[in-house]
């Protein structure tokens, strides 16, 4: 079943942010941001753009009817700098005016007088500082201290990894539009429409129900828009609060980069511990997270990297804690992964370097210390895991020994390329790590031509979320999928949304949607069975079932719509007495596993008639999971995800460059309720994750200035950087799990397998180089692997 | 007054001809379509499809809206996502192909993939699955990974023969990948056509004088463009051609890049033309990108700048002439090594073009190299082209000598770097691995790279040496 948008996408109907059709009367927005990344803010001259064309208005700190604050973990996030700048990009005023061009024109006219005050970039140079966020966090289990003075081998070092761009082809926007009686309604280009709410009601001093958030899809979000599109939102919210007029700013591409914050980077001690046998006896580790400049949503993205900075291994002893470091960079954000990759990156360099000293392949030790069942994770859920079936059925269809093997002997005979092999397990938690959030809502109507709306909190991006949700009620009403609607995210229509975030929206929607239908479902049943108890519907139609009035035509799609339910006449899963022996499949009620002529409108129709409800608001809230975080224990996760790529590169040994060869992954689908959908992610998911560790690469310069500040010098991959192969094998296991329709969450865990790309290509290096033990830096770009290629030219170069 | 014809419906507009086409397709005529991921020519989000009349043919090519101004859509075809779609609501196989390898994900990329593949499917390029993955070269997707729609470009090879399509745009039209009112642009563009000549009147300032391709210009600055009445040589017949003769070629200055990998001359004269002007920029702006623009932007790492630097190439420079109908007056010719002063500083006067390129073919091997970041679709960290003549012509191996040498270099330094002693050190040396670990020494002296955010100065420095080395394994088999 194909994503329900694909038709509209390719004929370019799909309505995104700056496809909305403006208002009569629409302002236009720009921001004016701060060019000095850490200063008091003195005065700023507005006198020249004031004057110039078509400006209506410039709004600063001061002008703001409600607070000035959008922070969502922690207050400590003004919309517009007040007394001081905290970063390059920091907002300072915005103008209004009659034309995009005006506006720009105009905020390029505007001039700060800043103090500068000392800049940090540096997420350890802030720690030290005592610049942090937050007080530091600690995950332990056993003992590590008293472990480490047992093992037999002690390795210890440090593992760098830069940020990520989110680099969504939309660009940031909103588009704010004045109601009646001094309320709003924003289009907003956000995975939060909830958070865009709260930040509009806390600037603008409005309560949340005047406010109306709605969002039809995203051009790309990938965490990028979960907190960081609220400003935008805020901005034109200020300004039609201000002007009585609609407004508004679709960011340019070089805004967006230089103003929203990006994955973070981090920098990290590590000790591990093994025993004779290579099993990891104690691993320790301290990470310092670049927040950026606010908290932002740092401290959460903090803890996610404590929950995965053992990975798919078991370690008995673990001590890790983290820091969350105020620097003068732009607030850093999710992004897919939320701080797990980096600390699956840590450990997976503690485990090559153990590897490299003791001169035995990384892979051995990954394998030989996978989570089995029931081993604790040190956050204390004990594990169901399929690290181990995931690492055997990869290794065995792709067969890993021959993979590897080649690569040796290619090496072998030649000097000038070499090739690097390098397998990557991957486990992930899914549910939100603050429990509350866990939790969603689905509006269901049915009307009376028996088609069938749907609403929920969860925001299309790309994912194929809305095709999951409608796929759910398709097959709970066993209907067609084209009776389905999925509508826009509309905060009037289901409040108090959890963003579309950490791969739960089609879970948590899912389900609430499920249960929705259901209730649905129900209330038609018993209207059913005594509809049918009439014999005159108990003739089953002529083979066309063209005797059905109407609805006729859902006939002819026939078995399309149940794709899912493929147990033809028990499409709906109604079990039990309650079901007065009916079901429904594909448009027509059966009695007792018969056919008869009632179809669905006409039941319908008849509900209505005696005013019985055809709509339905489900809250689903995911049961089990709890965290107390005064102990740092509990059971956050719903369930993990699994799986294990198996990594081929070659390196151009004479220019430095290289090329991705394959991706072969085992990877934990549950049972996937949409194959094109979930590959897709899996795909996408690898090619963002390998771009992260290759060729992107976030530069800031000492005075916290961007310097990849646009396409044209942040590289992400092209269609020529991608694996040539991507291969995708789905785990055979038989296992009950939480997810909707036992269909596994799936859009992060696949950007991690792309990890394996680095320390694939070090692999590659060193068969070059066996001099070099190459840092553990990320990204290895083409210039750190022509650096390390040839270390002893430039020693000779520097000395000679 | 501009006219042209965009889509369906033939267009006279009065906006200023910096205007972009993606502004007036998107906000004057309202076809959302067209999406903007960057404003950059970076994304390919805003790709067009861009009709010329070619020999009393229309020839299509694909170009990035963004950078393109109203100017050079005079006389034209400019069709959008909207002027493909069938009017039943069916989708054209290129469409159906992306539905069905779930090619599209968020769709905002998704329009740009259509129309560049809507252009492989009707331009005359062989359609193996090289040809068609390269047709997306200009595209960028965050959401798919590319696999899928590499599937669905593979789909679109099947059917087809894999050599050159005699008429790829009937065919296109038979098999309804455009629409049937593509048969008579030809007949509509013949009736509009005004052959573009020399404006004799404008007096502009510095140095939005002259606008070829746009994407250099629109890319730095794009506010001002808009109303900057800048001339447009891009399509000026004059300013566009390729002749060859015994001794040298000459070439038009509006001359594209896709233009030379098009010619039948740099085919034969480059045996590695497509390899190595696939390094440069990507399909929609080769379309566009002209040497001369190239030339004057007179950015160090300009890619054709070392390149026909390296084949020591001549240009000429016109001043356009006073009387409104007089022919081009003043020319001076001059080296294009000595066309760089300094940074951005070029020995021609402001209301001085470049008309004319020219170089000498007595070179029997030349080689290009470019190191980026990302291998495509990028800007070099380094990159360096050499011509050689070498006596008696070297084959893989065998002893000759080096008669003639030029080497460039970009990346290095404040100008595109022709590298005066290096050229000088190589001739009358033999091709040898000693000749070249000497020249690496004197490379060193000429160059002055700094760090910047495509690489730190020694990795500049390092990188050079591999390149040019790399010029000696590629040419001649000598590995270091
Ligand atoms: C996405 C993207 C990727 C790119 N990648 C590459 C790359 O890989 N390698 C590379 O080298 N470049 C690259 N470029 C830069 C650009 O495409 C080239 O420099 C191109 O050749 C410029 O030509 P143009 O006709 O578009 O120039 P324009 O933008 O039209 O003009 C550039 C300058 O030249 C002047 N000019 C133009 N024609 C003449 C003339 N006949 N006489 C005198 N002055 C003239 C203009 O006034 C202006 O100052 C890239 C650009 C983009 C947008
Ligand atoms: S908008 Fe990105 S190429 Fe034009
Ligand atoms: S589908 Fe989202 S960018 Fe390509």
């Amino acid at each position: 079943m194909k994503n329900v948008d694909s038709k509209s996408h390719v004929r370019g109907e799909s309505v995104y942010l700056d496809d909305v059709p403006l208002l009569q009367g629409t302002l236009f927005a720009c921001v004016y941001d701060s060019p000095i990344a850490h200063g008091k803010l003195k005065s700023v001259d507005f006198g020249e753009a004031e004057k110039s064309a078509g400006v209506v208005k410039i709004i600063t700190a001061k002008d703001l009817i409600g607070e000035n604050q959008i922070g969502g973990i922690l207050p400590d996030e003004p919309l517009l700098a007040d007394e001081e700048v905290h970063f390059c990009g920091m907002p300072v005023a915005f103008v209004l005016a009659e034309t995009e061009e005006q506006a720009r024109a105009a905020a390029k006219l505007i001039k700060a007088e800043i103090e500068p005050l000392e800049i940090i970039t540096d997420a350890r140079e802030a720690q030290a500082k005592g610049e942090l966020i937050a007080p530091p966090k600690t995950f332990k289990l056993g003992d590590s201290e008293k472990a480490f003075s047992e093992c037999e081998h002690i390795f210890e070092g440090r593992a760098d990894v830069n940020g990520q761009e989110h680099l969504y082809i939309e660009t940031q926007g909103a588009y704010a539009i004045p109601t009646e009686q001094g309320g709003l309604k924003i289009y907003s280009s956000t995975q939060g429409p909830t958070a865009v709410q709260r930040a509009v009601s806390s600037v603008t001093g409005l309560p949340m129900h005047q406010i109306e958030v709605d969002v039809t899809r995203l051009g790309g979000g990938f965490g990028g828009k979960e907190d960081q599109a609220n400003a935008w939102a805020a901005f034109c919210a200020v300004g039609t609060q201000l002007t009585k007029r609609p407004v508004k700013f679709a960011l340019h591409r070089m805004e967006d980069m230089r103003m929203t914050g990006k994955r973070h980077p981090y920098s990290a001690d590590y000790k591990i511990g093994l025993d004779k046998d290579l099993k990891i006896v104690a691993y320790e580790a301290v990470f310092y997270q670049n927040a950026g400049a606010a908290c932002d949503l740092s401290i959460a993205v903090l803890e996610r990297t404590l929950f995965h900075a053992t990975n798919s291994y078991f370690i008995p002893n673990v001590s890790a804690t983290a820091f969350s470091c105020r620097t003068n960079l732009p607030p850093n954000t999710a992004f897919r992964g939320f701080g797990g990759p980096q600390g699956m990156f840590v450990i997976e360099s503690a485990i090559v370097h153990a590897a490299e000293k003791l001169n035995v392949s990384a892979a051995e030790i990954q394998q030989k210390n996978l989570l089995q069942d029931g081993d604790e994770f040190p956050y204390g859920q004990i594990a169901e895991s399929d690290a181990i079936t995931s690492w055997t059925q990869a290794a065995e269809k792709y067969d890993f020994e021959k993979l590897k093997t080649a690569a040796e002997e290619f090496n072998n005979q030649n000097k000038f390329i070499k090739k690097g092999v390098a397998v990557q397990p991957v486990c992930f938690g899914i549910s939100f790590t603050k429990t509350p959030m866990n939790q969603a809502r689905s509006l269901v109507h049915v009307y009376t031509d028996g088609s069938v709306a749907v609403s929920t909190g969860a925001v299309e991006m790309g994912q194929g979320v809305n095709t999951k949700i409608a796929q759910v009620a398709a097959k709970i009403l066993s209907l067609p999928i084209e009776r389905i609607k999925v509508h826009s995210t509309n905060t009037l229509r289901i409040a108090n949304t959890s963003p579309t975030a950490a791969s739960a929206a089609a879970d948590l929607n899912g389900k609430a949607t499920e249960m929705a239908c259901d209730a649905v479902l129900q209330r038609l049943l018993p209207i059913a069975f005594e509809m049918t108890s009439d014999s005159a519907y108990r003739v089953s139609p002529s083979g066309d079932r063209s005797g059905a009035p109407k609805g006729a035509t859902l006939g002819e799609g026939a078995p399309k719509g149940a794709t899912l339910g493929g147990d033809a006449p028990k499409g709906a899963t109604l079990g039990g007495d309650a079901s007065h022996g009916i079901s429904f499949y594909d448009g027509f009620v059966y009695r007792d596993g018969e056919l008869t002529s009632l179809n669905w409108v006409t039941l319908v129709n008849e509900a209505y008639m005696r005013r019985v409800s055809l709509s339905e608001h489900a809250h689903y809230a995911t049961p089990g999971i709890h965290f107390d975080w005064s102990v740092a224990k509990g059971h956050p996760f719903a369930y993990h995800v699994y799986g294990t790529a198996i990594v081929g590169v070659t390196v151009d040994c004479l220019r430095g460059i290289y090329e991705i060869d394959f991706v072969k992954c085992c990877h934990d689908f549950g049972s996937s309720m949409n194959t094109s959908v979930d590959y897709g992610q899996i795909e996408g998911g690898i090619v963002q994750g390998l771009g992260w560790m290759t060729m992107e690469e976030i530069f800031y310069d000492a005075d916290g200035k961007l310097r990849s500040n646009a396409l044209s010098t942040y590289k992400i991959p092209d269609i020529y950087s991608v694996p040539k192969e991507i291969d995708i094998l789905p785990l055979e296991t038989e296992r009950k799990n939480l997810a909707v329709f036992n269909s596994k969450a799936v859009g992060e865990p696949p950007l991690m397998y792309g990890i394996g790309a680095y320390f694939a290509i070090r692999e590659a290096v060193k068969a070059f180089n066996p001099e070099i033990s190459p840092k553990f830096d990320a990204p290895f770009t083409p210039e750190k692997v022509l650096m390390n290629l040839y270390s002893g030219y430039l020693k000779a170069a520097k000395t000679g | 007054m501009i006219r042209f014809i965009l889509n369906n419906q033939t267009i006279e507009t009065e906006l200023p001809k910096g205007f972009t086409v993606l502004d007036f397709v998107r906000y004057r005529k309202n076809l959302k379509g067209t999406k903007i991921g960057c404003r950059e020519g970076d994304c390919g989000a805003c790709t067009v499809l861009v009709g010329e009349l070619i020999d009393k043919k229309v020839k299509y090519r694909t170009q990035t809206s963004c950078l393109m101004p109203l100017a050079n859509a005079a006389g034209k075809h400019i069709v959008t996502i909207e002027g493909i779609n069938k009017e039943n609501g069916e989708l054209t196989e290129v469409q159906q192909a992306l539905v069905d390898e779930s090619g599209t994900q968020c769709g905002f990329c998704t329009v740009g993939f259509v129309m560049s593949l809507t252009n492989f499917c009707l331009d005359e390029t062989p359609k193996t699955n090289e040809m068609a993955v390269s047709a997306i070269d200009g595209n960028i997707c965050r959401c798919t990974g590319y696999k899928s729609i590499e599937r669905a470009a593979m789909k679109l090879c099947d059917k087809s023969e894999p050599s050159a399509v005699a008429d790829g745009l009937s065919c296109a039209i038979e098999k309804e990948i455009v629409p049937e009112y593509f048969k008579d642009i030809n007949f509509r563009l013949k009736v509009m056509s005004e052959p573009a000549a020399l404006n004799r009147s404008l007096q502009q300032t510095v140095p939005t004088r002259f606008v070829s391709g746009g994407t250099d210009l629109y890319v730095q600055r794009p506010e001002v463009m808009v109303h900057a009445e800048a001339e447009s040589l891009f399509d000026n017949t004059e300013l566009r051609f390729i002749k060859e003769s015994d001794d040298f070629v000459e070439l038009g200055a509006s001359v594209v890049v896709t233009d030379l990998l098009e010619s039948e001359v740099f085919n034969r004269l480059f045996p590695n033309l497509y390899k190595h002007l696939k390094l440069v920029s990507s399909t929609p702006i080769r379309n566009m990108a002209t040497l001369a623009g190239n030339f004057v932007n007179a950015s160090p790492i300009g890619d054709m700048t070392a390149w026909f630097l390296a084949l020591n190439a001549q240009i000429e420079l016109s001043k356009p002439p006073a009387s409104a109908d007089g022919r081009t007056a003043q020319t001076r010719n001059i080296a294009l090594k000595d066309f760089y002063l300094g940074y951005k500083q070029l020995a021609k006067s402001d209301d001085e073009f470049i008309s004319k390129i020219r170089f000498r073919k007595n070179f029997t091997n030349f080689n290009f190299e470019k190191v980026c970041k990302r291998t495509y679709l990028d800007i070099a960290s380094v990159n360096t082209a050499i011509s050689l003549r070498s006596e008696p012509p070297a084959s893989a191996g065998g002893s000759s000598v080096i008669t003639k040498a030029h080497v460039s270099a970009g990346g290095v330094a404040p100008i595109p770097l022709y590298l005066r002693k290096t050229s000088e050190f190589l001739r009358g040396r033999e091709i040898s691995q000693e000749t070249i670990a000497e020249a690496h020494e004197i490379i060193q002296t000429e160059i002055a790279p700094i760090s910047d955010v495509r690489g730190a100065e020694n990795y500049k420095r390092l990188l050079l040496r591999q390149l040019f080395t790399a010029h000696f394994v590629e040419l001649f088999n000598i590995k270091p």
